[in-house]
C-alpha cells in the first residue's frame, strides 16, 4: 500500500547531532529528496541512501521530503524521516 | 615517563637569546611622545608599503585596536603590509577587507578565526601566512627572524609617563604576556590606551613605548569571554573527564607538587574541575597551574590547591581580578611560557597538560589549525609548545562529534606532531602512544580504565559515521605550518569548499 502525505509532518531538531525532516504534499506521485547537511562534502551520498531507503520501506509516494542535517548518524535520519513521513500522513 | 628530546629542533642550531636590558630597557630618561590622533601618530611613525606590523590578542573578541589600525591604513592606501598578530578573532574584519585589497600580503599568527581565516583559506591573500604557535612567535621574535617594524599595544591602562599595565583600566585583560616580546623589539612601539591614570605596577615599562595615543575604546572586556571557555555539561563531555582524571591518577601525576595546565575547551574545563575536588578530598597541593588563565583555575589557586599561577592570557573576567590582587598570580611572557631556547620556559616544567582536537590520527599527530575540508578555524597557539613540554600531554575528545570522527587515518594539517602526545581519552576509550608499551600493559593490568588502540578508535567511527570521502584542497599552499623552533613542519593548501 503506498502511502501519501495529506499535510505537512515535521521531525528532529537543528541541534547538533541531529537533523530536521519535513515532508510536503505535491500534486503527484513524485517523490522529492532535498538535503542539506553540515557534512555533505564528507557523506552526502550515505545520507542520501538513509533517506532513500526509509522512504522506500514506508512507500512513500506524492512527496517532498527536505533534510536539514547537522551531522546525525544514520539511524537517528531514519528515525527522523519515518516519524516525519508518519505525521504528514 | 619522560622521554626526551621529544622531537630534535631543526631550525635555529645557535640562538643565543638576547636579554631585554641590552635592548630597550637600558634607554636612559627615555620619554615617550603623546600624539593626539590618528594623521599625527601615521605622520610620527612613518609606516611605508612593505612594513610588518604587529598585534596582541589579550582583549581576544573584544579587541577594537587592529581595526581601529587597519581601517587607517587601509584609507591610506599602504600597500604590501605583513600583520603579526599573536591571534586573530572574528571580530577583525578590517584584516579581512585589507587582504582582500592587497594591503596586507601576509599574516603570521599563532590562531586565526573568522573573516581572516575564510580569506586566507580561499586563497586571498597574497603570499602564504605563517601559522606559528605562541612560544615560536616569542622566538621568531627574539632571535631577529621575524623583525616588527611597528608594533600596536592596546594597553588598557598607561600612566602620564608612558608605563602600560594591563590590569588597571576601562578595558582591563590582566596579562600582557603576548606583546611583550613586541615591546621589546619592534622597532617602534605604539601603545593605544583610554585610560590614563596612576599605575600600581607596569606590565610593559615606558622605556618600551615610543608613541602613546589616547582614544575613547581600546574595546570590550566582555570579549575577553569569548570562544570555548566555558565548561561542558553533556554527560558523555564529563564522563570523559572523570576518565582522564582516572588516567592522570593511574599513571601518578596526582600527587603533592603536580603542575598542570588546561586548554579553554568545554571538555578540558571539565577536567580542571573534577581535579579540583580530587585535589581538595585528597589533601593534595599542587606547584603551578599556567597558561590561559581561567576562573576554574583561579578557584583551585585561591584555595590553596596550586601554589602559584603563571599566566600568559587572562581568558576571564575571573582571571583578570585574581591577577589584579593575588601576589602568586604570575603574569608571564610567550618567551617565558614556551620558547623553546628560553632555559626557563614553563612549558618544560609542566607534569600533565589536558589539549583538544579537531582530528588526531594513527599516529597521535593532531590537528587544532583547520577543519577536514582544509579551511582554517583555529591554530596551535600553546598547543604544540605545552605538548612537547609536559610530561603527559592528554587529548580529551569526544569520538564523533556531528558525525565527524576526531580519529583521522591522516590528520588534514599537522599542528602537533605525535611524538608529544602521550594519549587520546574519548567516550569510547583510552588510546596510549604505542612508545609507552609498559605503561599499556600496567593500566590493563592494574586499572578498569579502557584502554585501547587508534586503530580500534577508527573503526568504531567508521563503524557508526560510515566511511567519510575524502576533501581534496587545491593546489594553491596559503600558509605554512611553522613549529615552535620555526622549522615548517606541513604546509595548508587553498580550500576546494566554497565558504
Amino acid at each position: 500500500m503506498m502511502n501519501r502525505p495529506t499535510k505537512t509532518g515535521i521531525a528532529g531538531t537543528l541541534e547538533s547531532n541531529d537533523c530536521q525532516v519535513t515532508v510536503e504534499p505535491t500534486n503527484d506521485d513524485s517523490l522529492v529528496i532535498q538535503i542539506e547537511s553540515v557534512v555533505k562534502a564528507r557523506f552526502g551520498k550515505q545520507i542520501e541512501m538513509a533517506v532513500m531507503d526509509t522512504c522506500k520501506q514506508l512507500e512513500l509516494v506524492g512527496a517532498t521530503v527536505f533534510v536539514d542535517d547537522k551531522g546525525a548518524l544514520d539511524f537517528t535520519i531514519k528515525a527522523r524521516v519515518e516519524t516525519a513521513v508518519k505525521r504528514s500522513l | 615517563m619522560r622521554y626526551e628530546p621529544k622531537l630534535p629542533y631543526q631550525y635555529i642550531e645557535s640562538y643565543e637569546p638576547r636579554t631585554y636590558q641590552e635592548n630597550k630597557t637600558s634607554r636612559v630618561n627615555h620619554e615617550v611622545r603623546k600624539v593626539e590622533d590618528m594623521d599625527q601618530l601615521f605622520d610620527m611613525i612613518q609606516l611605508k608599503d612593505g612594513m610588518t606590523i604587529s598585534f596582541h590578542h589579550h582583549l581576544r573578541n573584544g579587541d577594537a585596536v587592529m581595526n581601529l589600525i587597519m581601517d587607517e591604513i587601509i584609507k591610506r592606501n599602504l600597500r604590501d603590509i605583513t600583520v603579526a598578530a599573536s591571534s586573530v578573532f572574528p571580530i577583525h574584519t578590517s584584516l579581512a577587507t585589507a587582504i582582500e585589497r592587497g594591503v596586507v600580503t601576509q599574516v603570521v599568527a599563532a590562531y586565526m578565526s573568522g573573516a581572516v581565516a575564510d580569506v586566507v583559506s580561499k586563497g586571498k591573500c597574497l603570499y602564504p601566512c605563517v601559522m606559528q604557535t605562541h612560544g615560536g612567535r616569542a622566538l621568531s621574535i627574539e632571535s631577529g627572524k621575524l623583525k616588527i617594524d611597528v608594533a600596536f599595544i592596546a594597553s588598557p591602562a598607561m600612566d602620564k609617563s608612558g608605563n602600560i599595565s594591563g590590569r588597571q583600566g576601562k578595558a582591563a585583560c590582566g596579562s600582557l604576556g603576548y606583546a611583550i616580546a613586541d615591546a621589546h623589539y619592534a622597532e617602534m612601539v605604539v601603545a593605544i590606551t583610554d585610560t590614563i591614570e596612576p599605575l600600581n605596577a607596569f606590565d610593559i615599562p615606558k622605556e618600551c613605548v615610543d608613541v602613546m595615543l589616547h582614544v575613547d575604546s581600546i574595546g570590550d572586556p566582555k570579549g575577553i569571554v569569548s570562544g570555548t571557555t566555558r565548561i561542558t555539561k553533556d554527560p558523555v563531555g564529563l564522563a570523559i573527564a572523570k576518565r582522564t582524571i582516572e588516567l592522570m591518577d593511574a599513571v601518578g601525576y596526582i600527587k603533592d607538587g603536580l603542575s598542570f595546565q588546561t586548554g579553554a575547551g568545554g571538555i578540558s574545563l571539565a577536567v580542571a574541575a573534577q581535579l579540583h575536588q580530587k585535589l581538595s578530598q585528597n589533601k593534595i597541593k599542587g606547584s603551578f597551574a599556567s597558561g590561559g588563565i581561567t576562573g576554574y583555575l583561579v578557584d583551585m589557586f585561591e584555595e590553596g590547591l596550586f601554589e602559584k599561577l603563571y599566566d600568559v592570557q587572562c581568558f576571564d573576567l575571573a582571571a583578570v581580578a585574581s591577577i589584579q590582587k593575588n601576589e602568586n598570580h604570575f603574569a608571564i611572557s610567550a618567551s617565558q611560557y614556551g620558547n623553546p631556547y628560553n632555559p626557563k620556559n614553563i612549558v618544560d616544567q609542566l607534569d600533565v597538560v589536558i589539549l583538544g582536537a579537531s582530528e588526531i590520527d594513527l599516529n597521535f599527530n593532531v590537528n587544532v589549525t583547520t577543519g577536514f575540508d582544509h579551511r582554517i578555524l583555529g591554530g596551535s597557539g600553546g598547543h604544540a609548545d605545552t605538548a612537547f613540554g609536559s610530561k603527559f600531554a592528554i587529548i580529551v575528545s569526544k569520538l564523533v562529534s556531528s558525525r565527524i570522527s576526531v580519529v583521522v587515518d591522516q590528520v588534514t594539517t599537522i599542528t602537533t606532531p605525535g611524538q608529544t602526545i602521550d594519549a587520546l581519552v574519548t567516550d569510547y576509550g583510552i588510546a596510549i602512544h604505542p612508545r609507552h608499551s609498559e605503561l599499556i600493559e600496567q593500566l590493563k593490568k592494574t586499572t578498569r580504565l579502557s584502554v585501547v588502540s587508534m586503530k580500534e578508535l577508527l573503526d568504531t567511527a567508521n563503524e557508526l559515521c560510515g566511511l567519510p570521502q575524502s576533501v581534496l584542497p587545491q593546489e594553491k599552499i596559503v600558509a605554512l605550518m611553522e613549529y615552535r623552533d620555526l622549522s615548517v613542519i606541513d604546509v595548508i593548501r587553498q580550500s576546494e569548499i566554497p565558504l
